[in-house]
């Protein structure tokens, strides 16, 4: 910072020194190459401007030798580059274990977040310091997209789908939330704060919202209320699979193929049944397409997800 | 020069005036003017949006438009940019008018055509301008679904569709190209005799022909889907919204090499030229326009690392990438090469062209970072994107197309112009480009995402002095607006080659006859024989 001027957004997530040393990195080889290439190019503008005094003699329009040289040099330099970004990139990957997940739904044109607790709120999420966190995204009309500039995360939240971005906040602060992906008329108003803190007023904050149902509470009310519970709990699992246990395994389905039970399947399952139906079952379960919104689907998500033991998660 | 028998030569443009004479024409010069006066339309236009844009954004709140005029403003700009300028810019005008001078031909492979080609551009474009007279289209030029065909209130499908028409014009330059390259070069015109801007004409056709039609298709589905509901793209009718980026994406990332690689051919010619010496590694730089145009159908992937596509196919995109900046990288070497040992001089169009190469050496070497996969995550759809192509597209393609604008001016018009004020124009371009730009990068790093009508005070400095920049680079513009236009009425007359430039459309007269040549000519060495014998080197 220098005069007021902003140069660099903070650094305030684990991620952070990480692909800033590579973009710095980035940054003294740009300006190398640039420089020398400007310097070659000015250079040679003045020492051989039409009528100079520079020696001509020995020019030549071609040279194998140095064309193989730059080719394989500019070669290595971008494999490397490569090499770095992609192993960084991978990171994302691979939340760890003991991670906090956050559901998050992005919708024209507001944030809105639910703790494992089932505090909900809005354009603003709380974080402790410290800890990572997974926040799924999951969007209930347009592509949005998750961006914290001063986490270097990005992650669109795709209509139809879940997708997951993950971070461990470095520094208590405020740190500005965008929608990164266009969105529509108040794209840019798609705005707010990620607040991270210390773990114990990240705990006390917690407790302030109020204790009211967990978020797999929620959705087991919701799994009661729709009538889910009529065929797939364990006492009338004819009709239906039992869904204990189900999440992060495989199952078998009917034409034989097996998946993997992950919130992809468990969504598809909720919305289109018909597609993927387990081995042994008559595929009789109605589609829930429109019943239930994005918002009641990670309540359902996270309810079935709580059937299973946590180390069975993929 | 050409011996002069009789009183004043024919040329094309004393070939009959008034309407019919243009407008029904098959001659390939006068098509190139067609072209020429329509996408100057388009590009000041699409200018005048950006500059509409750059005044709003000079303050952090969203005062000057309301949300959906801003909305509609940038998806237009882009719109009109890229598919009614840049992607016709150079190949069409430029292109359709020295193609066949260059190659000792009377004219394109399909005069007709040519000329159905820039109907058709018309057509659509006016159809797509009629969406933005009815109320404009607010998706941003990349049609994103599920907001383009489920959620949008605006007139998509016109624009759609007019694009797509457009797309036609763009296949049948193409396939003209393709063809005329390969049937009508002058006798002894072997393939590694022809001028690089020649390969570059040929390398732009072939995406042309192979990339437009999978643009066609995406937008044809985008108005099966908004106007009949057929579920394609939104998840709420069983479709998949990334399913349309790969389509959109398979289209438009090899339509940034029809946008820059004519612009590569235009320097290649410039730069010899000026520096009295031949093209520097002639071969690497024809066949990296080659690997160029293949490479780049294996790259779209690189503007969806963080879309939800697997993180496996990110590596793979992004690996690709560092592939395809090589070729380009190569090239930056050998221009710059081509100096050394010179006697250049420095008109305005080598200062253009030498503007193309900063220019396009620094966007390039900001697409290492967009390709690298962890720092793409965070500077993905900032304004560190947004400065990226426009270094490419506008401080590439735009410089190497008023480069040549310039340099061919004398041969397509007959007539000079001032050389002081294209000097003067060249270095105001150059240095409010920079200004507008530059700061952008900044602007990306810190977090600005893109199309944002309103920002946090705290970007203010860096789009204080961006928009700064517009009114500069907008000034750049307009200049050879006035002295070029005063030059074709009043300017003096040009010699056949005024610049003693190497390439057969500097042997016949300014401007030329409108069959090309009095008789074809014979070819017996390489382009780029610099120094001529009466430069006395």
């Amino acid at each position: 910072m220098s005069f007021g001027i902003p140069f660099a957004p903070e650094q305030a997530s684990s991620l952070a020194p990480g692909v800033d040393h590579l973009f710095y990195a980035l940054l003294a080889f740009t300006f190398a190459l640039g420089i020398f290439l400007s310097a070659l190019v000015i250079g040679y503008s003045v020492k051989y401007r039409a009528g100079s005094p520079a020696d001509r003699s020995g020019e030549r329009s071609r040279s194998a030798p140095l064309e193989i040289a730059w080719t394989t040099a500019t070669l290595v330099v971008a494999f490397a580059i490569f090499a770095w970004g992609a192993v960084l990139f991978m990171g994302r990957e691979h939340p760890p274990a003991d991670a906090i997940e956050i559901a998050g739904l992005g919708k024209q044109w507001m944030w809105q977040f639910r703790h494992p607790g089932g505090q909900r709120e809005i354009d603003e999420l709380h974080v402790p310091v410290g800890r990572a966190v997974v926040v799924s995204l999951a969007s209930q009309d347009v592509i949005h997209s998750f961006f914290v500039p001063a986490f270097r995360v990005k992650q669109d939240a795709v209509p139809g789908r879940t997708t997951h971005v993950w971070f461990t906040a470095t520094e208590p602060g405020r740190f500005h939330l965008f929608c990164a992906e266009y969105c529509g008329t108040e794209h840019s108003g798609m705005v707010g704060w990620v607040v991270a803190m210390q773990p114990e007023d990240y705990a006390a904050w917690l407790e302030r919202q109020g204790s009211g149902d967990t978020l797999a509470q929620q959705g087991e009310k919701l799994f009661r209320a729709l009538g889910c519970s009529g065929c797939h709990e364990n006492s009338t699992a004819v009709r239906a699979p039992d869904l204990h246990g189900v999440y992060g395994r495989p199952v078998a389905l009917a034409n034989s193929q097996t998946v993997m039970a992950d919130e992809r399947y468990l969504r598809d399952s909720i919305l289109q049944p018909a597609r993927e139906v387990a081995a042994g079952y008559e595929p009789v379960m109605p589609s829930f397409d429109g019943l239930v919104d994005e918002g009641e689907l990670q309540m359902l998500l996270s309810y079935l997800k709580s059937l299973s033991p946590k180390e069975a998660s993929p | 020069m050409s011996e002069r028998i009789g009183a004043v030569p024919a040329t094309y443009m004393g070939e009959g005036s008034g309407p019919r004479a243009w407008l029904l024409t098959t001659d390939h010069k006068r098509v190139a003017w067609l072209y020429l006066v329509a996408l100057t339309v388009f590009f000041f236009l699409g200018g005048a949006m950006a500059v509409l844009i750059r005044v709003e954004l000079a303050t952090p709140a969203g005062d000057l438009v309301s949300d959906d005029a801003y909305d509609r403003l940038f998806s237009i700009h882009g719109i009109i940019m890229v598919w009614f300028f840049l992607v016709p810019s150079i190949p069409a005008t430029l292109g359709n008018f020295l193609l066949p001078l260059m190659i000792g031909a009377r004219d394109l492979a399909f005069p007709r055509l040519n000329l159905a080609s820039w109907y058709v551009f018309i057509f659509g474009s006016g159809f797509t301008l009629y969406s933005v007279i009815a109320g404009g289209v607010d998706t941003g030029w990349t049609f994103y679904t599920p907001f383009s065909t489920m959620f949008s209130n605006s007139y998509v499908s016109a624009a759609a569709f007019g694009v797509f028409i457009v797309g036609f014009s763009t296949i049948m330059t193409g396939i003209n190209f393709i063809v005329t390259v390969h049937k009508l070069r002058a006798p002894g015109l072997t393939w590694f005799r022809l001028p690089i801007f020649v390969w570059t004409m040929y390398a732009t056709a072939l995406v042309m022909v192979l990339a437009t039609p999978v643009l066609a298709a995406s937008l044809i589905l985008i108005v099966l889907e908004r106007v009949f509901g057929i579920g394609v793209f939104d998840p709420g009718l069983g479709g998949d919204p990334l399913l349309f980026q790969h389509l959109f994406w398979f289209y438009s990332h090899p339509a940034v090499y029809i946008m820059i690689l004519p612009g590569m051919g235009v320097v290649s010619e410039i730069l010899p030229c000026f520096s009295r010496r031949p093209l520097f590694g002639y071969t690497a730089v024809a066949l990296s326009s080659m690997a160029i145009a293949i490479f780049g159908f294996l790259v779209w992937g690189h503007h969806m690392f963080v879309s939800g596509q697997s993180a496996y196919a990110g590596l793979v995109f992004s690996f690709l990438s560092y592939c395809v900046a090589i070729p380009s990288a190569i090239k930056v070497f050998n221009w710059s090469l081509t100096l050394r040992k010179g006697e250049i001089t420095f008109e305005t169009s080598m200062l253009y062209a030498l503007g193309f190469l900063g220019l396009f050496t620094f966007g390039g070497l900001a697409g290492l970072f967009l390709a690298a996969l962890a720092v793409d995550v965070h500077v993905h759809d900032t304004y560190f994107v947004v400065a990226h192509f426009h270094y490419i597209m506008v401080g590439g393609m735009v410089t190497a197309f008023m480069a040549g604008i310039h340099f061919w001016w004398p041969k397509i018009t007959g007539r000079m112009y001032s050389e002081t004020w294209g000097r003067i124009a060249a270095i105001v371009t150059f240095l409010g480009f920079n200004l507008t730009f530059f700061p952008q990068y900044v602007l990306g790093f810190l977090g600005m995402p893109r199309r944002y009508h309103a920002y946090p005070p705290e970007f203010a400095f860096w789009h204080i002095l961006s928009s700064a920049g517009a009114v500069v680079l907008a000034l750049g513009y307009l200049m050879p607006l006035f002295y070029l236009g005063w030059s074709l009425f009043r300017g003096p007359r040009a010699p056949d080659n005024p610049w003693r430039a190497t390439g057969l459309e500097w042997k016949t007269t300014s401007p030329p006859p409108p069959h090309n040549f009095d008789e074809t000519p014979v070819v017996d060495g390489p382009p780029y024989r610099y120094p001529l014998a009466e430069d006395g080197a």
